[in-house]
Order: structure tokens, then sequence, then C-alpha cells
């Protein structure tokens, strides 16, 4: 900003006078002068725009990150501050936590859950936003509406419908003659009910994003596939789910990314006391992990070196989405085959 | 003209967006009703008159004004700065050529998928260091800036503003600057607004550093929640009428400006 605001001062609002040639011989000092703020200002005005975010982005984001995998190998107390190099110990003391292996399974598990169901229903739910519907507008508002709710008061909203005694959801599985579920007890029901909040909040929202995606996709290839004789299902996953695969990886992988931080919905799922996931942490996540060991346990070392078993984790299984997701796009776009990149 | 759709599409779509409202509806009905209700064996279909009583208590409780005020602050700094500092770097990639634009745009591509809320320890511990743990400095900080800001408006730029545009402002003897502030600026200001109205529900709804920086006297409106569910949760009446309270912000930013979310939304997932 500062190049740009040097050169405003020097060229006034009026346009500089026209000096064809000459310019550089010297024979007008002030012109030179102006002729070269306006080449540095051109140079450098793209530094200065971008600068100020790259320079933060790095205080803030890139510096934290990097930096864990440092506090990851000393002794590192909440209250003392940084000790003794330990190398990978905390790592291993992590490891051999039995809350850890517990943790990634049921981080995994309610990611598992919740991402699966989701695409499936928002790929749906974009198909029939994907129609020529009156009041588009109202209907798209409509699904998005989960999304302005804060986690944390889906959490606590969810947890009252899915309560063991007196939940919304187990006095209606009784009316029809089911007996209620321990939804904060059992481990596989409690995964269940966590995924049902994330289900919820962030369908709607996937689906408009596949929807964009879907209103790109030429009108013609469904005209053909029609006069082909396809149905409108048949159209739907033999033309447009094929045709919007990169919009559907994405989805994926930004949810992989997400679902896997998962914090804020077991936490307030959870009544008991301590609010780290259950009395025997039946639906406790990676990310309450790190907040335990940083700050109840008040060991910031392992509460890093535990972040970064997160990172790694992350890293593997968007990786693993990516070739899933990728192989079965394949399978559901064999007769595009010549479209493929 | 293409073909209306029939009722079965209508259905399903009522069906789906009464399910998205029905667990709000049940916060507001649990909240306005006393902490009874929760063990009858059906429980009620409209709401009580209980509501203002309950949120009555929840301000007795916990310190929600400051929470509110608090998260009005936290989020609405961060969206400006994320618009501000976004804008200016996007305008950047979008329109003008510098070198290393490339490798610099694909960094920040990149790093839209780092999942920077796993930096938390070394952030505290500089939050500790500056001693501003406790204060809503230490919850905006961290927020500031994102990849996503940055590539949402480099996105819009790009096509917003025709090149022809840039290149006579320049040659009317416009500085750089002064281009991006009467020639980028007004085109980019529909981008600006969902980008602020994006970052300022994202903000607001955040939990995890806010619960790290933020002491129980001092919070956001969520880590006030979880004081609330953490404290009362026998007592859902009373959590819930907070919970209702807590969305209604959202609620009514949302109804106001829902159609530039919707197409925010859409919009940056076309390009991306």
């Amino acid at each position: 900003m500062r190049t740009g605001d040097v050169a405003d001062a020097a060229s006034p609002a009026a346009p500089p006078p026209e000096q064809p040639a000459g310019r550089r011989s010297g024979a007008r000092p002030r012109s030179a002068w102006r002729e070269r703020l306006s080449r540095w200002d051109v140079r450098f005005s793209p530094y200065a725009y971008i600068s100020p975010f790259f320079l933060l982005f790095l205080v803030v984001g890139m510096f934290p990150l990097v930096y864990t995998a440092v506090v990851s190998v000393y002794d590192w107390s909440l209250i003392g501050g940084k000790g003794d190099f330990v190398g990978l110990q905390n790592y291993r003391d992590v490891i051999d936590n039995p809350y850890f292996l517990k943790s990634a399974v049921n981080t995994v598990s309610i990611f598992v859950l919740s991402s699966g169901p989701q695409i499936v229903m928002a790929l749906g739910l974009a198909g029939l936003l994907d129609t020529a519907l009156r009041g588009a507008t109202f209907w798209r508002m409509g699904v998005l509406l989960p999304f302005v709710v804060a986690p944390a008061a889906v959490a606590i909203i969810f947890g009252s419908l899915f309560g063991d005694r007196y939940g919304l959801i187990n006095q209606a599985l009784e009316w029809i003659g089911l007996s209620g579920v321990p939804w904060h007890t059992d481990r596989l029901a409690s995964h269940l009910a966590i995924a049902t909040m994330v289900n919820w909040r962030w369908t709607g929202y996937n689906a408009l994003i596949l929807l964009a995606a879907m209103q790109a996709v030429p009108r013609d290839l469904y005209d053909a596939a029609a006069i082909d004789g396809a149905s409108k299902v048949r159209q739907f996953t033999s033309v447009t789910i094929p045709s919007i695969r990169p919009t559907v990886l994405f989805v994926v992988i930004t949810s992989t990314i997400g679902g896997l931080q998962i914090f804020a919905e077991p936490r307030l799922f959870d009544t008991t006391l301590a609010q780290n996931g259950g009395s025997d942490r039946q639906f406790s996540t990676m990310t309450m992990l790190v907040y335990d060991f940083g700050w109840h346990l008040r060991d910031l070392g392992r509460a890093a070196a535990t972040a970064w078993l997160l990172f790694l984790l992350i890293i593997v299984i968007a990786f693993v989405n990516y070739y899933a997701s990728r192989r079965f796009g394949t399978i559901a776009g064999l007769r595009h085959r010549g479209r493929r990149r | 003209m293409t073909k209306r759709p029939g009722f079965l599409v209508y259905g399903l779509l009522t069906a789906f967006i009464l399910g998205s409202a029905a667990p709000l509806y049940w916060s507001f009905l649990i909240g306005s009703h006393t902490k009874e209700v929760i063990t009858r064996d059906t429980p009620p279909l409209l709401p009580g008159g209980h509501f203002f009583e309950n949120a009555q208590r929840v301000f007795d409780s916990v310190p929600f004004w400051k929470a509110f005020g608090n998260s009005l602050m936290v989020s609405s700094v961060a969206a400006t700065s994320v618009v501000f500092f976004g804008t200016l770097a996007g305008y950047a990639f979008a329109k003008l050529r510098f070198r290393g634009s490339t490798p610099l745009l694909v960094f920040v591509v990149v790093t839209m998928a780092v999942p920077t809320q796993l930096g938390v320890v070394p952030l505290f511990i500089v939050m500790a260091k500056l001693g501003w743990t406790g204060s809503v400095w230490a919850a905006i900080i961290p927020t500031i800036v994102t990849a996503f800001g940055v590539f949402f408006m480099r996105q819009y730029l790009v096509d917003a503003v025709p090149d022809e545009l840039i290149e006579a402002a320049r040659v009317d003897g416009c500085s750089m600057f002064r281009t991006f502030w009467t020639v980028a600026v007004p085109a980019a200001r529909p981008a600006m607004a969902v980008l602020w109205l994006f970052t300022f529900m994202m903000v607001w709804t955040d939990f995890f550093w806010p619960l790290i920086v933020l002491p129980a006297e001092n919070p956001t409106v969520q880590v006030a929640l979880n004081q609330l569910q953490s404290g009362y949760f026998k007592d859902y009446a009373l959590v819930l009428a907070g919970t209702t309270l807590a969305t209604i912000p959202l609620l009514v930013l949302f109804v106001v400006t829902g159609r530039q979310f919707v197409a925010g939304i859409m919009q940056g997932a076309v390009k991306g």
C-alpha cells in the first residue's frame, strides 16, 4: 500500500503531460522521476497488496502449525513453560495412552457415519433442487437454515432430543413399541447421534455446492439421454453425477478435513462434568484429546504431539477418500470415458 | 419453457425443510416451558409462556450480554479484516501480473485445506507470552486473515473487472492504488459483502479457540453456552432457552441476507 500512496501523491488527478520523446535524456528531471515512480508502482504494487495477507497468514496460520512440531518434542507445561528436549517421548506417551486409540477410532467412526450418508443425501437434495422450481431461492435458503446454527447449539439441542431418559427420540421409539436406546452411554449409538448432528448441519450446505455444479452441466446432455430412453433417475446417475465429479471430490475432501476435527458436538453432547467424551470416553475425539492434554492435564507437549498425530490422520484419510471417490466417480462415469481428463 | 417439477419434488423438499426446522422449534418449545415439562410422557406441541422467565434465569446464570457483545466484536472485526486483506490480495492475484504469482496462488489454494485449528498450542503459548489470554483480542487475532478470503475474492474479481477497464484507468494516469480503489473495489462490493457475512458467521459459531483463550467471566456466546450446558444440564428449559437466545441473532442475519448467503456458497463452488 505504501508504494501506491507514494505514487498517488506523485500523480495528480490530471493526467501527466504527454512526453513522447527525450524523457530519459534528463532534460526534464521531474518527469523522469515521475516516470520512475510509475514504473516502481507497477512493479511493486502487486507485492504490496499481497504481502499484508501473507505476512499475517504466516504469523497466525503457518507458524503455529509448524511450531506445533517443535513444542511436541519438548517437555512443555501449561504453567511452567518450556522444559527439556524429550525427542519423541511425548508421541510415545500419547500413543500409549489408552484413550488415544479409542479417540482415534471414535473420530473415524463418527466421520464415516456422517460423511457417507451426508454426501448421498446432499446429492439427492441437490438433484431435487436442480429442477425448475417455483421460488427457487426460498427452497435454497430453506435447506441452508441449519448451517447458521452454531455447532455448540446444535449439540445441546440434539443432546436433549437424544436424551437417554426423556429424549424425544426415545419417547418416539417407545410409542412405536421399540425400546429406548442409551444414546449417551452406548458407544455406537453415541457416534450415531453425533453423526446426525453433523449431517443435519452440513447436508444443505453441501447440497448447494453440488447444485451449483449441477447447473453447469450442459442441458443437451440430458436431452440426448432422454432420447436414448433414460429415465430421470438414470439421467441423474449416468449424466449428472459423472459430470460433477470434481465438485463431489471437493466436497468429500473439505468434509474430511472438517469432520475429523470435530470438537464442539461431542463435547457439548456430553452431560458428565468432565465433558471429555462420556464416562468411558465412548465418544471422545482426537481434538478433544488435544484439549484434554493441554488444558486439563496442562501438558502442552503432549497436546502438540496429539495435534500433530491428528494432522497426519487427516492427511491419510483425505488421500484415502480422494482415491476412493475417484474410483467411485470412474465407475459411475464409465460412459463418459472420453471426457475424462 | 422448462417443465415444472411435480408434487413429489415439492413434497420431499418440504419434508427436508421441516426436518431442518424441527430441532430449532424443539429448542424454543422446551425453552418456553418450565423444566418439569421434559419429564412428561408426551412433550407439548405448543410453546408455553415461560420463555422470558427462562431467559431471565439465563442472564442470571451466565454473562450473556457480555458474551453477545464479545461475539459481535470478535466476528465483525474478523470479518472486516478478512474482507480487507482478501480483497487487496485477491485483486493482485486476479488482475495484476507479477513474478511468482502462480506459485503464490497455488500456495493460497493449498493452505485452504490446511487445518489451521491444529496450531492452537503455539498460538496459546504466544498469547500467554503477550499476556493477551482472557481478552477478546486473543480470540480475534487468529481469525484476521483466511486463505479462503483471498481465493474467494480472486475468483470473483477475475470475471467481475474487465482488463480493459483497468488499462483505461491506467492510461488516464491513475496510480495502481487509485485504480484498485476506484475500479476494482466498487466492482467487488457484492463479493465483499458475501465474504463478510460468511466470515462473520464462521467466527461467530467458532468454539474451540475461544474456549481455550477466554475465561468464564469474559466469554463469547458459544463459550457461554458451554458454561450453561455444563453447569445446568439437568434444567433443559434453562439450557434450551439460552440456546434459542444464542441462535436468534444469526437466524435474523440469515433471514435478512439469506439470498446473498446462498449466492455466495454457490458462486464459490462453481469456480472452486
